[in-house]
């Protein structure tokens, strides 16, 4: 759980590799250069990993100001919280990932687009369960 | 493809899904000789001004889309805390959209402070935002309030740059009531001279510049109270006909004449209010 003070590395769309080193073609569909290797969007890549380099970049600060144990009990704190939410295909309200974050004082677009709890397509239940137990 | 669903997590805000298609119907779309439709802009004269106990906020009221007036009395002065508001400029959406989510940030951090939320800190939230999305939030807002400090404007570009000045414009018109600010513009002014000023200055740009038109707002901003005048000054009253162009009765001959009676019975009455200009 070392912290760098360096970004995530731009790595084009990231091919969805299986088990054997090729395109999982069954769980990620037909495989197109053309799509994978630039970005739709100029801020597609870095707002997929905006949150992960805003943490980075907030963990950094805070082990050179209050020494490494800052990070790493926040870091436990937050693999904590993560782990007690619903089944996968169920809503979970990340209510004690949020308090931890800070995010239930905020608002941005992530509350107000596309909420997840809202979206018109549902996951098959048992695929999805099975995918997360590892099974499949 | 649904086992994509499986794989992934949803997360909520902006998605790019639609950018490739968007991108490929818009070739296709200039092959055939049309255009894509345009967002609604406000082509705009916003300013703000600082003056001996406050400063006064000023906008025109036109939004265009393209080269039509889309909205002939908008409102461009947004509500952000009960002692800080903010012009907006650039993409009409935009603008109403960020204020408004900036708004409701700052009533959450002043109800975790528990004190009056400043300038700076809206300041702050709107460039750090506006910096993120790298300038395709089109957003040019010219922010000023009153805090413990006293009066403070900013003006913030789409980009997220900012500039703390005692009299700033923004938007197409801009140049014209910058010149007016810059003719008559003297410190520690009284509070009808900085609304006269104001007013100039709006009236400049909606004379001179093609994208702002109508009336004049005005905010001001004082310790403890905030006048909002909408309208301020109807500076382009629409004209009135001088002759009717109606027949007279009896100019086409009546055959036959059935009156039916509906009997209708009034269950509820509600009155809206309609924005007729």
């Amino acid at each position: 759980m070392l912290t760098e003070l360096c970004s995530v590395p731009v790595t084009g769309m990231g091919q969805h590799v299986g088990a054997y080193g090729v395109q999982d073609t069954l769980r990620s569909g037909f495989s197109s250069v053309k799509n994978e290797l630039l970005p739709s969007h100029a801020l597609e890549l870095s707002e997929k990993n905006f949150q992960l380099n805003q943490d980075k970049m907030n963990f950094s600060t805070l082990r050179n100001i209050q020494g490494l144990h800052a990070p790493l009990k926040l870091q436990m704190e937050y693999r904590a919280a993560r782990q007690i939410q619903r089944l996968p295909f169920l809503q979970s309200s990340h209510l004690a990932l949020d308090t931890l974050k800070g995010n239930d004082e905020s608002i941005s677009f992530e509350d107000i687009l596309n909420d997840p709890a809202q979206s018109e397509m549902v996951g098959e239940p048992h695929i999805m369960v099975e995918y997360k137990l590892g099974l499949m | 493809m649904a086992t994509l669903s499986v794989c992934q997590t949803q997360l909520g805000g902006f998605s790019f899904e639609n950018c490739k298609r968007n991108a490929v119907l818009e070739t296709e779309v200039t092959k055939v000789g049309c255009r894509m439709p345009a967002a609604r802009k406000t082509g705009t004269t916003i300013v703000g001004v600082v003056f001996k106990d406050g400063l006064v906020l000023g906008a025109d009221t036109r939004a265009t889309e393209g080269m039509i007036v889309a909205d002939k009395n908008c409102s461009k002065i947004h509500y952000i805390s009960p002692n800080i508001y903010c012009c907006g400029a650039g993409t009409a959406a935009d603008t109403e959209m960020t204020t408004q989510i900036i708004s409701s940030n700052l009533e959450l951090h002043s109800l975790s402070t528990g004190r009056l939320p400043r300038v700076a800190t809206a300041n702050r939230m709107l460039k750090q935002m506006l910096f993120r999305y790298q300038g395709h939030i089109g957003a040019a807002l010219v922010l000023g309030g009153m805090d413990c400090n006293g009066p403070h404007l900013y003006s913030i570009y789409p980009h997220g740059s900012t500039d703390k000045l005692p009299y700033v414009t923004m938007g197409s018109g801009s140049l014209a009531a910058m010149a007016v600010f810059e003719d008559r513009y003297k410190q520690d002014m009284e509070e009808e001279d900085a609304k006269r000023l104001v007013r100039d200055a709006i009236a400049a740009g909606i004379f001179n510049d093609l994208g702002s038109g109508s009336n004049i707002d005005l905010c001001v901003i004082t310790k403890g109270r905030v006048d909002y005048l909408r309208p301020h000054d109807m500076a382009n009253k629409k004209g009135v006909r001088t002759g009717s162009y109606k027949y007279k009765r009896g100019t086409t001959g009546v055959l036959t004449k059935t009156v039916t009676k509906l009997d209708l019975e009034v269950v509820e009455e509600t009155i809206q209010t309609m924005d007729t200009s």
